[in-house]
């Protein structure tokens, strides 16, 4: 389980990596990869390529990321999950509130 | 501290006690083991010097003794010995001793010693203490959840989930479930069903599904549409909980009547429709974001219609059945789930069938999540337990003798709903409540006949083909849209005879230019069949004790008697 972050060189955008499973026991460090950083950023980018596994409680976290991020007006995209991630997205329709590649 | 010297030589316990005593702790001396083990029981010394060999019962035999009786409290025992070869040493070790000083004594380090096994004694006490602590506020915790669990289970299942048409299984992760079932008979005949799975269990869970159990029974019972109500529960659970807290749930309304459901989906796994005697398989997909999301003005309610017919089952899960995990962490599957319904077993035994191989899957490991189940059956409405419907009669006494107008203008026509507040009226009569769904229907035709028919000017004709039902609403729109001038007057009158039996009337009168009434009514009946048309006046006559239209069919009175007579 790792969460890491980092900011693109324009310091606009904030790309998330996630490993593993993401599930109750990423709260803090999900949190932390958002939390503190450059107010700047208007584009996030969460990276599930490595993911393996997601839960309600990720999902939780992802609307927690985007009520960060503006809410309604938050620039969100989902990238590289595989077919049970992807699967549990779209079970909750979250495709209506990220961009989900 | 008190400190124990146990040792059979009287100048080297003596010599000892000095030294002892002067570093300022307190000293009980004994003479050989079976004193030294009566001296712990009287005295409860802290740390216990101990000779090796003594008269009576040695030094080691003495420490396994003393170690016995003092369970998990921490006695460091520390033996004096002029041995100084490692195996005897480390003997003494064996025999339960926590550490050995060697003669002669070397004040500083026996100093030393004694400070080590405080420090240690000290934590020890500190640890028992914090846990006994955790396990007596653990002990308050699981009572007050129990408690609670109380509370809850008579909110969250007061409804009519042991329906004949119902089988379910909810099983508690927690004291408290994340997942919910409401079922509520709908006054006006049918179901409402409701099955939650909120992020999370126990006590947030179980906050969020108070409030909503309550809307869901309350709106259901006053006859509001599921629509509205889930538009409430929504609005709700969005202003209460917390950011990413939020409740997948399958919503269903079920008419017995019009052998139908409609659905809503938000975040549940797909629903298996079964039909055709268990033959035919048709999955229902979720098509909305969880209830607590979005906010009312993003909020979709679009349902979704499947009809059903005698016999046809519904199978509805939350993720936990899906995600069910074996003791080598696979999961349970939607491939294995599809597996238990295509091995062409009786529709009867399917939900048992799941339930089986489920619990089989998971066998002894820890399940991770709440897994509930429900299978909702279409049969006839005359086959359910009338009691479910009549739970709410209670022994306060309603109103009996009351008349109430009610006139609405085009703004109100326009934009409000009236039934729910009228049958809120009506069911505020104890008698007239087991007859909700009998009222809503003479209510809501005779409204609608009223308001579309009247006031809009519609043809009811235009409804006799599949293209001009269509059409009909589309002009019902327009006609509302530029509605200018209008009315519809309702009057109820209720009156009883010594609580035992009574007479319910209800008035509407509409700002339209009525019809001929004797043909239509003529021409209807014998459209009966035609389900696209008419003004439905067959199925109210058939309800009430009389129905007649009065001046130019612009106005229509209904009375309803009770107690009922048998059908005609």
């Amino acid at each position: 389980m790792g969460v890491q972050s980092n900011v693109d060189t324009s310091g606009k955008e904030l790309t998330i990596k996630v490993d593993g499973r993401f599930d109750f026991s990423a709260h803090q460090e999900f949190r932390d990869a958002y939390e503190g950083i450059s107010t700047d950023i208007n584009n996030y980018i969460v990276d599930l390529g490595n993911t393996s596994y997601l839960d309600s409680s990720a999902l939780g976290m992802l609307l927690l990321l985007r009520d960060h991020a503006g809410g309604d007006n938050a620039n969100i995209t989902i990238t590289r999950c595989n077919d049970d991630v992807k699967k549990i997205l779209t079970i909750s329709n979250f495709e209506q509130l990220f961009t989900i590649q | 501290m008190k400190i124990l010297i146990a040792d059979d030589n009287a100048s080297d316990r003596l010599l000892l006690s000095k030294i002892i005593s002067k570093q300022g702790h307190e000293v009980i001396e004994a003479e050989n083991g079976k004193h030294a083990i009566d001296c712990y029981v009287k005295e409860t010394p802290d740390i216990i010097l101990m000779d090796v060999l003594m008269p009576e019962l040695n030094g080691k035999e003495a420490a396994k003794e003393i170690k016995r009786i003092a369970g998990e409290d921490l006695v460091p025992i520390i033996f004096l010995t002029s041995l100084v070869d490692a195996q005897s040493l480390a003997d003494c070790l064996e025999a339960g001793g926590d550490d050995f000083l060697t003669k002669p004594y070397n004040h500083i380090i026996l100093k030393a010693k004694i400070d080590a096994f405080v420090r240690m004694r000290n934590m020890h006490a500190t640890l028992q203490k914090q846990r006994d602590t955790i396990v007596e506020n653990n002990q308050h915790m699981l009572h007050e959840q129990h408690v609670a669990k109380a509370v809850f289970d008579n909110v969250a299942h007061s409804g009519c989930l042991d329906a004949s048409n119902i089988k379910y299984m909810l099983s508690p992760l927690a004291v408290f479930n994340g997942d919910v079932l409401l079922a509520a008979r709908k006054p006006s005949g049918g179901m409402h069903v409701f099955l939650g799975d909120f992020t999370g269990h126990g006590l947030p869970a179980a906050i969020g599904a108070m409030p909503m159990a309550e809307i869901f029974y309350g709106m259901t019972a006053k006859g509001f549409a599921l629509r509205d109500i889930l538009r409430e529960i929504n609005l709700k659970l969005k202003s209460i909980l917390p950011v990413g807290f939020f409740c997948c749930a399958a919503v269903v309304d079920l008419s017995f009547t019009k052998r139908n459901i409609s659905m809503w989906m938000g975040g549940v796994p797909d629903c298996y429709l079964i039909s055709d005697k268990g033959k035919t398989l048709k999955s229902l997909r979720s098509h909305h974001l969880p209830l607590g999301v979005l906010s009312s003005e993003q909020f979709d309610d679009e349902m979704t219609e499947h009809s059903m017919e005698d016999g046809d089952r519904l199978f509805m899960w939350s993720d936990g059945i899906v995600e069910a995990r074996n003791e080598k962490g696979d999961m349970f599957g939607e491939d294995r789930l599809q597996g238990i319904f295509k091995q062409n077993l009786k529709p009867d035994d399917l939900f048992e069938a799941v339930q089986t191989n489920v619990g089989a899957f998971v066998g002894e490991s820890e399940r991770d999540d709440d897994t509930t189940l429900i299978e909702l059956m279409m049969i006839e409405e005359s086959d359910l337990d009338l009691s479910s419907l009549n739970m709410q009669q209670g022994t306060i006494k309603g109103p009996s003798d009351w008349k109430l107008d009610y006139e609405l203008g085009v703004d109100s026509l326009k934009h409000f709903n009236p039934l729910p507040l009228l049958m809120h009226i009506m069911m505020e009569v104890p008698a007239l409540r087991s007859m909700g769904g009998q009222l809503f229907t003479v209510v809501a035709e005779l409204f609608s006949n009223a308001f579309e028919h009247g006031v809009l000017r519609l043809d009811s004709q235009l409804k006799s083909t599949p293209s001009g039902f269509a059409e009909y609403y589309q002009l019902r729109q327009q006609r509302l849209d530029e509605l200018a001038d209008g009315y519809v007057k309702v009057s109820m009158v209720h009156s009883s005879e010594n609580g035992s039996s009574g007479i319910f009337t209800l008035t509407i009168e509409d700002s339209g230019s009525g019809f001929d009434f004797p043909t239509t009514f003529k021409k209807d009946q014998t459209q009966v069949k035609n389900k696209f048309s008419g003004r439905g006046i067959p199925l109210i006559f058939s309800l009430c004790h009389s129905l007649e239209y009065l001046g130019c069919g612009n106005k229509v009175r209904a009375e309803i008697h009770w107690p009922q007579k048998a059908a005609k």
